[in-house]
C-alpha cells in the first residue's frame, strides 16, 4: 500500500467517527469579505489567542502556586526566583491578562462602530458583551491571588464598592469575601472563580459565541452588502495573516514580559495601612475615578449608590445596544448614528477618566 | 483713679439690665471692658485650659464672680487673692495642682509632684532664695493663655519646649548674674535630637526637658551623663560603662561620660571621623600613632569597609530592582545586613576591637552574598534580553515567512 493511500485510509477512518470532510467543506466555503474595515475583523482572532495564552500559562503557574494567606506570596515569589522561566511565565501571564481585556475593548467597540451587532447576530453581541465580563471577573479575582498589599487594599476597595449595591450589596460582599471581610476565605474564593468557575464559563461561551459568528458569517459595514463585495478565503489565507498578527502580538508580550517583568510588590499584611494612591487595575480606573468624584450624597442618596445607578444605567443601554440601536431592512437610517454617538462618547469618557485615574 | 471708674461702668449697666448679670463672669465682663493692663487676662483666657474645663479666674484668685460690683466681687472676706507675688507663684499652682483629688476630676492621669519637683530644681531653690529673676510656673507654661502640654500651641508642646527654655538661657543679660553659657539653644539647633524632632516631627527625640527635667530642672552631673543618654541609648551605655573610658572620663574636667565624645548640646549624627582623621575626637587624649589612635583608625576601617559593602549591594540590587528583576529577598537579607553595622557601631563603645570584629564580619558576610546576588540579578536582566532578542528575531523571520508563502499562494491564484 502506497503512503497516499495509508493517508486517504486513515483520513476516511477519521471522517467516518468526526466529520472531517464537513469540517474540511466548512473551512473550503469560509470566507472573509474585503473592504476598508477587514483590519477589524483581526481583532476577535488576537482576544481569542491571548486567552488561549492565559489557559496556558495560567496551567503553568499553577504547578506551584498555592492559594493560602500564609503561602500564596512566598509561592508567587519562588514562581519568580526559583523556578526556570517562573519570571516570564508570571509576567506573560499579568502582561497577556492586560492585553486581552485591552482588546476585547477594541473588539467590542469595533463590532460596536461598525454595527455589527445589528440582526441577525444580537446573540453574538450579548454572547460577546458576557465574554468580556467574564474576563473583568479574571482580571479582579486574578489581582488578588499574589496576595501582596497593593492586590489585597485594592480587592477591599473593589469589594466595598460591590457591597453598596442596592438590596444585594452586603450579600454580595459576604458572597465575594467568603465573610465579613477580606481574608484567607476570599483567596480560595477567588482561586475557585479563578482557574475553575470561570474558565469553565468562558469556555463554553468562546465556543458560543465562535458558533454564532460562524453560523452568521462576518459582519460587514451597513452601506456595503456582502454581495458587492469580493472575498479572501479563511483558511488559508485569512487564516495566515491571523497567524502573523498572533506572532506580532505574541513578540510584543515577550518584549513587555522581559522588559518590564510585572512587579510583585510586598506581602499583604492585613494590620498595615492602605497602600497611599491605593487603585484598581486600569480597566476599573474610570469607574473608580467616577465614583470618587461623586460627592458622599447627593440630595438624599448616597453618592456611591447613585454612581453604581448609572453605570447600570450605561450597561443596560450598551447590552440592549442590538435591541434599541435597530436599523432598517436595507441596513440603512434607524437609530445607528445615536449608538455611533453612544459609542464615541463612551470611549471619550473611558479615556479620559482612566487617564485621570490614573494621573491624580 | 480712672480704672474703676471704668470697670464699674459696664457693671452698672449689666446691674440695670434685670436677670443678665447673674449668668456672667463678672470678672471677664469687667476686666474686658478695660483698656489698660487689667484687660489682658480676659483677652487670654478664652484659650486657657482651664476655663475649657469649666473654671474661671475665681477658682485661683478667690473673690465673688457672681457679684457685679468690684468691691464686692474682689473683696478679701470673700477669698480674693489678687495676683500673687512672684515668689509664690509655685505654690498657688499647687494648691490644686498637688492635690491628687482634686486633679483626679479633670486630668487623673497627671502628675501631683509639679511643685514637689519644682522645690528641688535649680529655678525652685533659687526663688526660695528670693531670686525672683529664675523661671516660675508662668514662665514656661504662661499665664492666663495656660494650653495642655498636648496642645501644639503651648510653649511646654515638645517641639516648643527648646525654644521656651530659650527666651531665659539664650539671653546673655539674664544669664549674666548665673555666669552659665547662652549658646545651648544655638548648639542644639545642631543637633541630630533637634532634626529628629523638627525634621522628622519625631516628638521621642530627646529636647531640654528630656535631659534636664522640667520641673525639677537642673544639668545632669558628671557622673549621671551616661545614665541620661543611657535613658534612651540603653545599650550604648551598658557597653561604655564597662570600658576603659568610663573610670577616665568620669575623673575628667568640665563634664564627663558621653559628652566627651558626642558633646552635650550639640550631638552630630555619629561617623568614623570621630575615630580617625582630622576631626577625630579620639585625638584629643590619643597621640597618632600611639595604640589606641591605631586601635581606632582600625575599628573606623573596619566600619567603614562594612558600610561601603553594603552600600555597594545596595546599588547593585536597586539597579536591578529598578530593571524589573525579583530581589526582594536579597534586599531583606541586606536589612540584617544593616543590622550588623549598627551592632558593629554599637559595640565600638565597649573598646574592644575582638566585640566589634564579630559583627562586621557577620555584616561583610551578608554584603557578599547580597552582592553576588544583585551581579546575578543583572547578569540575569542580560541574558533575558539577549534571549528576547533571539525570540523576536526568530518571530520576525516567522512572519516573513508566512508573508512570502502567502504571497507565492496569492501570486499562484
Amino acid at each position: 500500500m502506497s503512503a497516499a493511500e495509508i493517508k486517504a485510509k486513515t483520513f476516511d477512518w477519521f471522517d467516518e467517527r468526526l466529520g472531517l470532510r464537513m469540517a474540511r467543506d466548512m473551512l473550503d466555503h469560509k470566507v472573509v469579505p474585503l473592504h476598508p474595515g477587514t483590519a477589524w475583523y483581526y481583532f476577535g482572532g488576537i482576544t481569542l489567542f491571548l486567552f488561549g495564552v492565559q489557559m496556558f500559562t495560567g496551567l503553568l503557574l499553577l504547578l506551584y502556586y498555592r492559594p493560602t494567606v500564609a503561602e500564596a506570596f512566598d509561592s508567587v515569589r519562588f514562581i519568580m526566583t526559583r523556578v526556570e522561566f517562573g519570571w516570564l511565565i508570571r509576567s506573560i501571564h499579568s502582561w497577556s491578562a492586560n492585553l486581552l481585556i485591552f482588546f476585547a475593548f477594541v473588539h467590542m467597540f469595533s463590532v460596536m462602530f461598525t454595527h455589527a451587532y445589528r440582526r441577525p447576530r444580537e446573540l453574538t453581541w450579548l454572547s460577546g458583551i458576557a465574554l468580556l465580563g467574564l474576563m473583568l471577573c479574571f482580571g479582579f479575582s486574578g489581582y488578588l491571588l499574589p496576595w501582596n498589599q497593593i492586590s489585597y487594599f485594592a480587592t477591599k476597595v473593589g469589594t466595598d464598592v460591590a457591597g453598596t449595591t442596592p438590596f444585594a450589596g452586603p450579600m454580595l460582599a459576604r458572597l465575594l469575601r467568603g465573610g465579613e471581610d477580606v481574608g484567607a476565605a476570599t483567596l480560595t474564593r477567588f482561586f475557585a472563580f479563578h482557574v475553575m468557575i470561570l474558565p469553565l464559563l468562558t469556555g463554553g461561551l468562546v465556543g458560543l459565541h465562535l458558533l454564532l459568528v460562524q453560523k452568521a458569517g462576518m459582519s460587514t459595514p451597513k452601506h456595503l452588502p456582502a454581495h458587492d463585495l469580493s472575498h479572501m478565503k479563511f483558511f488559508p489565507n485569512f487564516f495566515l495573516r491571523e497567524l502573523m498578527v498572533w506572532y506580532g502580538v505574541l513578540a510584543l508580550l515577550g518584549s513587555l514580559a522581559a522588559i518590564f517583568p510585572w512587579e510583585l510588590g510586598e506581602k499583604a499584611d492585613p494590620f498595615a495601612s492602605a497602600p497611599a494612591g491605593i487603585r484598581p487595575e486600569w480597566y476599573f480606573l474610570a469607574q473608580f475615578y467616577t465614583l470618587k468624584l461623586i460627592p458622599s450624597h447627593v440630595w438624599i442618596f448616597e453618592g456611591e449608590l447613585i454612581g453604581l445607578a448609572g453605570f447600570g444605567l450605561l450597561a443596560l443601554v450598551w447590552v440592549a445596544l442590538p435591541f434599541w440601536a435597530t436599523t432598517k431592512p436595507d441596513g440603512s437610517g434607524g437609530r445607528a448614528r445615536l449608538a455611533t454617538g453612544v459609542g464615541i462618547f463612551l470611549v471619550c469618557y473611558l479615556v479620559t477618566f482612566t487617564l485621570l485615574g490614573y494621573f491624580k | 483713679m480712672r480704672a474703676p471708674v471704668i470697670i464699674f461702668l459696664p457693671c452698672f449697666a449689666l446691674w440695670i439690665v434685670p436677670g443678665s448679670a447673674a449668668a456672667a463672669d463678672s470678672c471677664v465682663t469687667c476686666h474686658a471692658a478695660v483698656d489698660d493692663a487689667a484687660k489682658g487676662p480676659a483677652a487670654l483666657i478664652k484659650n486657657d485650659v482651664h476655663i475649657a474645663h469649666g473654671l474661671s479666674c475665681a477658682d485661683c484668685h478667690g473673690g465673688d464672680r457672681t457679684s457685679d460690683d468690684p468691691d464686692v466681687a474682689m473683696n478679701k472676706k470673700k477669698g480674693f487673692k489678687g495676683k500673687p507675688a512672684r515668689t509664690t507663684i509655685p505654690k498657688f499652682c499647687s494648691t490644686c495642682h498637688s492635690n491628687p483629688d482634686y486633679m483626679r476630676k479633670y486630668a487623673p492621669r497627671e502628675r501631683v509632684d509639679q511643685f514637689e519637683l519644682y522645690q528641688t530644681s535649680v529655678h525652685g531653690k533659687r526663688l526660695a532664695g528670693g531670686d525672683t529673676a529664675v523661671a516660675t510656673c508662668i514662665d514656661c507654661h504662661s499665664v492666663h493663655d495656660i494650653r495642655a502640654v498636648k496642645d501644639t500651641a503651648a510653649p511646654v508642646y515638645p517641639l516648643r519646649v527648646a525654644e521656651t527654655c530659650s527666651r531665659c538661657h539664650s539671653d546673655a543679660q539674664k544669664m549674666a548674674p548665673y555666669k552659665i553659657p547662652t549658646n545651648q539653644f544655638q548648639e542644639y539647633k545642631t543637633s541630630v535630637h533637634w532634626e529628629g524632632l523638627t525634621k522628622r516631627n519625631d516628638l521621642a527625640a530627646p529636647t531640654c526637658a528630656s535631659c534636664h527635667g522640667n520641673h525639677g530642672a537642673k544639668p545632669p552631673q558628671v557622673e549621671s551623663v551616661s545614665a541620661v543618654c543611657g535613658s534612651c541609648h540603653v545599650l550604648f551605655e551598658q557597653l561604655y560603662e564597662k570600658s576603659v573610658h568610663n573610670a577616665v572620663f568620669s575623673g575628667a574636667g568640665g563634664g564627663g561620660g558621653c559628652m566627651v565624645c558626642h558633646s552635650n548640646h550639640a550631638v552630630h549624627d555619629p561617623s568614623t571621623a570621630m575615630l580617625v582623621g582630622p576631626k577625630a575626637v579620639c585625638s584629643g587624649c590619643h597621640d597618632a600613632g600611639t595604640a589606641p589612635a591605631g586601635t581606632a583608625a582600625q575599628m573606623a576601617a573596619w566600619l567603614d569597609g562594612l558600610d561601603a559593602a553594603l552600600k555597594k549591594s545596595e546599588t547593585l540590587l536597586a539597579s536591578a530592582e529598578k530593571s524589573g528583576m525579583e530581589v526582594s529577598e536579597a534586599q531583606v537579607r541586606l536589612i540584617d545586613g544593616r543590622e550588623s553595622l549598627v551592632k558593629a557601631r554599637l559595640a565600638l563603645h565597649s573598646m574592644k576591637p575582638a566585640e566589634v570584629r564579630v559583627p562586621v564580619e557577620e555584616g561583610m558576610a551578608v554584603a557578599k552574598s547580597t552582592e553576588k546576588a544583585g551581579e546575578f540579578a543583572l547578569h540575569e536582566k542580560d541574558v533575558r534580553r539577549m534571549g528576547l532578542a533571539v525570540s523576536v528575531l526568530l518571530i520576525g523571520i516567522a512572519i516573513l515567512a508566512i508573508r512570502l508563502l502567502l504571497r507565492r499562494m496569492e501570486s499562484g491564484n
